[in-house]
């Protein structure tokens, strides 16, 4: 029973990446209408940020978290001035190819300099350690991992859902004339909104540097696992995103716990399953 | 015994296909293949450090200026035996290569193993695990140049038993390779007494090893010995140190670990760390000479890891046999038989020789990784604290199953 409690702890910090990944899919999808495949490579591109931050800059990792994020979400919105925005009002396969292609680049261009081995980075000084909850030894960074990606998700929820701004948006994406009659910037909101999607994935990239090697292909095979995810969650749902992620992150460790072999597929087990019973997927509305 | 049969059925069909390949005749033309991961897990080992190893030897070995053409290819198995196999079967009918060089991943190795065999060709692997590939396995086109699962078992593993390890855990790679890693070092835990108390096996490529971890921990076993290679090692370690499981008093044994693992580990988290390997860049003047020309032409400035310096001894030592013969004669097994003549000796491995089963043997090397405080320079990891004879490191002739030596 006790080892139980650990997996599904465990389990719950893959899906904070999960959910952080997730939700930055779905906030360009909701909003953008872009299969953004990219995503993958900029959650790396965020990791490769705090190392060089780190050590190019001497700036830290808790100016990383804030620093990374804007750095390659401005990145993020010089692709989408420069590239993707003349992909609107096509079909989404165009998008899905060229940030396809995009992801490819990236990580080809990271590879070439670094290697596939990846590089150290260190945890930061106050998060080292870790305590015994009785049924695992926890390690404090995990717990904070859990913490600040459950806290930023809702935010984002939060942003979008309850806020003015985030009426703007929704309204934007529904019909971006008639907003538009209103004076507002939709082109430069769509531009802001690709760069927060975006921005969640290098803060993925941030936290999970620590955890996992820096690597170019670090965000090769966890891309698919949230593909998988959002198409459970329902594309474009933003709680629904976050919930699936969670929940994804503890079904798969309770897989590593009874049938190792297969936790690399039970994610798409499931998601076979959810789209053969409901196609628009668990939160999604018929499109 | 059915195993038997069939191999000795596939070595008579290498034997009608090598007879018909004395009919071509020999020119002195070579093309060589360097088969490897060229962009995931292990292309750091392997790769492209491979392919610049491969032309250090042909440049190294002067049969250019003796009138020799000697040209290379490259190939990407991404780590999947049926697109190994298949660039393996086009270079050996369209491109006419005539050996194939490194091809890490025991899956694939075995898998191109096959293929060789069948076109005759010549086979120097170099970056596999698998003892496999000289044992049941073997093939009268192959050599396995650097390090085999029996090696690392019975130098790294036994130490470990000895010091007083007695129960494993092991978290295996779940492929050919991790099986074969598993299975020897088993073995040797068991005959020194110890036992495998549990294990899990986990997908190739796995960048969470924290479940699994966890399972390891709540074991109770005194080691856990990690059947695994590349970036799942690397990440194995790394958040081993994190869930505080060497604190706990559990060791990692880190049964397969190359300079550029412990380099992207780092010394704060690898330091202590026990291993072996064959070759280390800063064994001796002559190691470090090559290292240097190497290092200076890599994009990184990596020095060369073990399976990268055994693609170029492997090489020279073919070269050493092609120019014995006089010329190519296009036919694998006559120019491995002329290998197995002639005993090794080079600037990288020392002296050793290859064994009828294909299996090369020299000095293995029981390293300790160093503290931060003890490191010199960026490549600066490890230090030598014992080694092994080839004779004892490699699998004895006599506990070999490979049908070659029951002639």
């Amino acid at each position: 029973m006790q080892a139980l409690y650990a997996q599904l702890l465990v389990g719950l910090i893959n899906g904070s990446f999960y959910a952080l990944l997730s939700l930055g899919l779905a906030v360009i999808f909701g909003m953008l209408n872009i299969i953004n495949f990219a995503h993958g490579a900029l959650y790396m591109m965020g990791a490769f940020c705090a190392y060089f931050l780190l050590n190019l800059g001497g700036i830290n990792y808790w100016l990383a978290l804030l620093l990374a994020p804007i750095i390659v979400g401005a990145f993020g919105m010089v692709l989408e001035r420069t590239m993707l925005q003349w992909l609107a009002g096509l079909d989404h396969l165009y998008g899905l190819l060229l940030t396809f292609g995009l992801a490819l680049i990236i990580q080809g261009v990271f590879q070439n300099f670094f290697g596939s081995s990846g590089l150290p980075y260190a945890i930061p000084e106050q998060l080292r350690g870790g305590m015994n909850l009785g049924f695992m030894f926890l390690p404090i960074y995990r717990g904070w991992v859990v913490i600040f990606s459950l806290v930023i998700c809702l935010a984002t929820w939060f942003l979008i859902e309850r806020t003015r701004l985030g009426a703007y948006l929704r309204a934007a994406t529904e019909n971006p004339t008639l907003v538009r009659a209103f004076g507002i910037n939709v082109p430069r909101m769509i531009t802001l909104t690709y760069g927060l999607g975006v921005g969640l994935a290098a803060l993925a990239g941030v936290l999970s540097a620590p955890i996992n090697q820096v690597r170019p292909l670090m965000g090769e095979n966890i891309i698919i696992v949230v593909f998988a995810v959002v198409v459970i969650g329902g594309m474009g749902s933003i709680m629904g995103s976050i919930i699936t992620g969670f929940a994804l992150g503890v079904i798969e460790g309770l897989t590593k716990y009874f049938y190792p072999e297969a936790s690399n597929t039970v994610v798409f087990v499931l998601m076979v399953l959810v789209l053969l019973v409901k196609p628009t997927g668990l939160t999604g509305r018929a499109a | 015994m059915k195993s038997k049969f069939i191999a000795s059925l596939l070595l008579g069909t290498a034997l009608t296909v090598a007879g018909g390949g004395l009919a071509s005749a020999g020119d002195k033309t070579v093309k060589i293949g360097a088969l490897s991961d060229q962009s995931g897990l292990y292309s750091d080992l392997g790769g492209p450090g491979s392919t610049l190893a491969t032309q250090m030897a042909i440049e190294d070995s002067g049969l250019a200026g003796k009138g020799w053409k000697i040209d290379v290819i490259t190939g990407d198995h991404q780590n999947k035996p049926d697109i190994g196999t298949s660039i393996a079967r086009q270079w050996f009918d369209v491109d006419k290569v005539d050996i194939i060089v490194d091809v890490p991943n025991s899956g694939v190795a075995l898998a191109v193993n096959n293929v060789v065999k069948e076109k005759n060709g010549v086979y120097i692997n170099s970056g596999a695990a698998t003892s496999d590939l000289t044992n049941a396995q073997c093939s009268p086109n192959t050599v396995h140049w650097t390090y085999d699962t029996y090696m690392l078992a019975h130098t790294t593993g036994q130490a470990l038993v000895k010091a007083g390890g007695t129960s494993w855990f092991f978290l295996t790679a779940d492929y050919a390779f991790g099986a074969a890693l598993e299975r020897d070092t088993t073995a040797v835990v068991t005959a020194n007494g110890g036992k495998v108390i549990g294990g899990v096996k986990h997908p190739l490529n796995t960048s969470d090893f924290s479940s699994f971890l966890l399972q390891a921990q709540s074991s109770g076993a005194k080691v856990i010995g990690l059947a695994n290679a590349g970036g799942d090692t690397t990440n194995s370690i790394k958040q081993a140190a994190e869930f505080g499981i060497t604190k706990g008093g559990q060791k990692l044994a880190a049964l397969l670990l190359f300079l550029t693992d412990v380099k992207s580990i780092g010394l704060d988290i690898a330091q202590g760390l026990n291993f072996t390997e064959t070759f280390y860049w800063d064994m001796n003047d002559q190691t470090r000479a090559f290292s240097d020309r190497f290092a200076k032409r890599m994009k990184n400035g990596a020095p060369p890891t073990m399976v990268q310096a055994g693609v170029y001894a492997g090489l020279m030592h073919y070269f050493k046999a092609l120019e014995a013969l006089g010329e190519n004669p296009h036919d694998g097994v006559k120019v491995v038989d002329k290998m197995k003549s002639i005993p090794t000796e080079d600037a990288l491995f020392g002296k050793g020789e290859i064994q009828p089963n294909g299996r090369t043997i020299h000095t293995a090397y029981l390293f300790e990784v160093k503290k931060p405080s003890e490191s010199k320079g960026p490549w600066d990891l490890y230090k030598l604290v014992g080694s092994v004879p080839g004779d004892q490191a490699f699998t004895p002739l006599d506990k070999s199953a490979c049908a070659l030596l029951k002639k």
